[in-house]
């Protein structure tokens, strides 16, 4: 892909915090990463792992408490995590589209969906209604609802779940956005419509050079669709690479259990591999490398020292396993609490 | 010899009309959502008998009235030889009602949160009086604890104590303290972390090694299913559209819509296959189309296609509901998967 160009959007050292009564929880540590022109970036992770919020301090809609307590968002080389929020609010949407896991709450139920598109439009380009409504209409045609002439008219309510989540897409490329960061556009839908809402994503990409960053918990849908994928383990990044690259010859030890647990087929019967445990409650981050817990090949160094990203095959892993000093004396796993 | 579980021409018709007054005042007619439309299934014993489908096919209406959750509107289930939509006496109701249960999908909202674990488990016990006194229970809910991989501290806890893999542990221990025979599963995984749901659907084949349970399994996730199950029945629209052996299913499926479904799994091997999305959206089961309901989206479909049902008929070693297949109109091609090499060819 597009990697010499200068990365559109460049994520350094992000840091998350929620402050709570009982301490401050660190929700995102230490992440950075880059996204270029037209390129698709899966950040693939389970639940709690920060990928969402990764999405959230990006586009400027963290919830408080939420807030970034460190490091630097650059969006074609202008920092965008410290602006006024009237100032975010014109980035987003011109510049950055989002679009979210539930199509049903991120369109209004009482405003017809021509009219949300034409005020979306109108915000930010000094268009007339007419016009607007013109380009609403092709925006409709463009990502495939049948009858648009027709449907533009129409309430949310009257859509299925799969031509909602087209809307939603029409919605977010209303100003034409560089970025687009879709947090889990497919998880509520069939698998039948998760197929059809991939493949226009990747056409809309191509065709508008637009970059992407795909959060989600499928690693069926990265594979399809990614360039470049982040794992997200405890807040931090464990890999990022060429998606080929993560999912063929997995580098981080977490990674690894990952692909192994998604059942494939032609593999019948067979017992899956599995990581024991779960992840780590935020506030129970372990020391060291916070998989450690679940790894089988930890050594004394990993329940001691947290491994940054390093160079690891054609990817790049947060494991000491990569480094030129390994692990140290292994650790055996004490059996699981049974 | 009649089979461990039989489902025949089991339909379940839910009544969605507006109220008797507003349907008066404003003239509209009843609206009935026919989400079981004639299901006919046979479940072996010891085998994982799987139905798939999109949202709304009925699925799930399938596991609840096979429990008896709800009563079916026609068709009869038979369990061991026994009609369950027979009214019998108490005891041999619940004599009946012991050899099956249910694990939900939501982890969160089948525990009772008010409750200690320990209560949850050994309610089906008392339940069913299958503990001699105190002592017996507290070790058969310890051994059920075991069994499922958490530890008889864990019983003194309360649920919100517990991840959601771990609260399906606990539901799964809870099925089995009735010792029952047949478990029905509603997307059981579904609501999990793919690292966790490995770790249940290891746990849940161990088990129905080891107690030589049998399965109804319901689940959107194909890959899963191909996983776990010696048999699948693919549902569309209240229907069976298709049912066979695991392996003939993924690798010969017949009807267009297993085929359709089986485009859109994921490729993981990143081979390059594309999957192919398909046109068209599950059409709402209030009016259904007629004849053959998938024939809007079929792009095998005819004038027949449009008028008249088809009825599931033998092919292989299973039954496809298609006239397409029926007159030999759609070729059978057959399909392989990357991780074939693997895998020892099976018989």
């Amino acid at each position: 892909m597009a990697t010499n160009n200068p990365p559109l959007l460049e994520v350094k050292n992000l840091r998350v915090e929620f402050p709570t009564r009982r301490g401050t929880l660190l929700a995102v540590d230490n992440v950075s990463f880059e996204i270029s022109p037209g390129e698709v970036l899966g950040v693939v992770g389970e639940s709690g792992a920060g990928k969402s919020l990764t999405g959230n301090a990006i586009i400027g809609l963290l919830e408080p408490p939420g807030r970034i307590a460190a490091g630097e968002i650059r969006l074609e080389g202008r920092r965008i995590d410290n602006l006024p929020y009237e100032e975010m609010r014109k980035v987003r949407g011109a510049r950055i589209g989002a679009i979210f896991q539930d199509p049903l709450t991120s369109l209004n139920p009482l405003y017809s969906v021509g009219r949300q598109l034409v005020e979306t439009i109108q915000t930010h380009k000094p268009l007339s209604t007419a016009q607007a409504r013109a380009r609403a209409l092709e925006l409709l045609k463009e990502v495939g609802i049948p009858g648009a002439e027709h449907r533009i008219d129409h309430y949310p309510h009257q859509f299925s779940g799969g031509m909602r989540q087209r809307v939603v897409i029409a919605l977010a490329l209303c100003a034409g956005p560089r970025l687009i960061v879709a947090d889990e556009p497919t998880t509520a839908l069939d698998v039948s419509i998760q197929a059809q809402i991939i493949a226009l994503l990747k056409r809309l990409c191509r065709e508008h050079q637009t970059a992407v960053m795909l959060v989600t918990h499928d690693m069926g849908v990265i594979a399809e669709t990614a360039d470049r994928v982040a794992v997200m383990y405890a807040g931090r990044i464990a890999e990022i690479g060429p998606v080929r690259d993560v999912i063929k010859h997995a580098q981080h030890p977490y990674t690894k259990g990952l692909m192994g647990s998604i059942p494939h087929l032609g593999e019948r019967g067979e017992r899956l591999t599995q990581i024991e445990g779960s992840m780590p409650r935020l506030t129970e981050i372990p020391k060291g490398c916070a998989f450690n817990p679940r790894c089988t090949f930890r050594g004394e160094r990993c329940l001691v020292d947290r491994p940054e990203l390093m160079a690891a095959g054609a990817s790049r892993a947060a494991c000491w396993l990569h480094d030129a000093r390994g692990v140290g004396v292994p650790v055996v796993r004490e059996p699981a609490s049974a | 010899m009649p089979e461990f579980v039989q489902i025949d021409g089991l339909k379940r018709y839910f009544d969605v009309s507006a109220p008797w007054l507003v349907r008066k005042l404003e003239n509209r007619p009843r609206q009935i959502v026919q989400a079981v439309d004639g299901v006919d299934i046979t479940i072996a014993k010891g085998e994982t008998f799987s139905l798939v489908g999109e949202s709304g096919c009925g699925k799930s209406t399938v596991a609840r009235l096979v429990v008896g959750l709800y009563p079916p509107t026609a068709g009869t289930i038979a369990f061991d030889g026994h009609d369950m939509s027979q009214r019998r006496g108490g005891t041999e109701t619940s004599a009946l009602r012991r050899r099956l249960q249910m694990i939900f999908q939501d982890p969160y909202a089948s525990l009772n949160p008010r409750w200690r674990v320990f209560d949850i488990i050994a309610e089906p016990i008392r339940a069913f009086g299958l503990a001699k006194d105190k002592a017996d229970l507290r070790k058969q809910v310890e051994d059920l604890l075991r069994q499922v991989r958490l530890t008889p501290a864990d019983g003194a806890k309360f649920p919100h104590e517990f991840s959601g893999g771990q609260r399906q542990r606990i539901s799964i221990a809870r099925a089995l303290a009735s010792r029952p025979e047949f478990l029905v599963c509603d997307e059981p995984t579904s609501a999990l972390d793919v690292s966790v749901q490995a770790q249940i659907l290891n746990l849940m084949m161990d088990l129905q090694r080891r107690l030589q349970l049998t399965y109804l399994f319901i689940s959107h996730n194909l890959a899963v299913v191909y996983h776990i199950s010696t048999r699948v029945g693919v549902m569309y629209l209240g229907r069976v559209v298709e049912q066979a052996p695991t392996e003939t299913l993924f690798r010969r499926p017949k009807h267009p819509y297993t085929r359709m479904l089986l485009d859109t799994i994921p490729d993981l091997e990143m081979t390059g296959r594309q999957r192919t999305p398909v046109g068209g959206e599950v059409p709402s089961p209030i009016n259904p189309p007629s004849g053959c309901t998938f024939h809007p989206r079929c792009p095998f479909a005819n004038d027949r296609c449009k008028v008249e049902r088809p009825k599931a008929l033998p092919a292989e070693d299973g039954t496809v509901a298609c006239h397409g297949i029926e007159e030999g109109r759609i070729p059978v091609e057959e399909r392989s998967y990357s991780l074939d090499r693997a895998q020892p060819a099976r018989s």
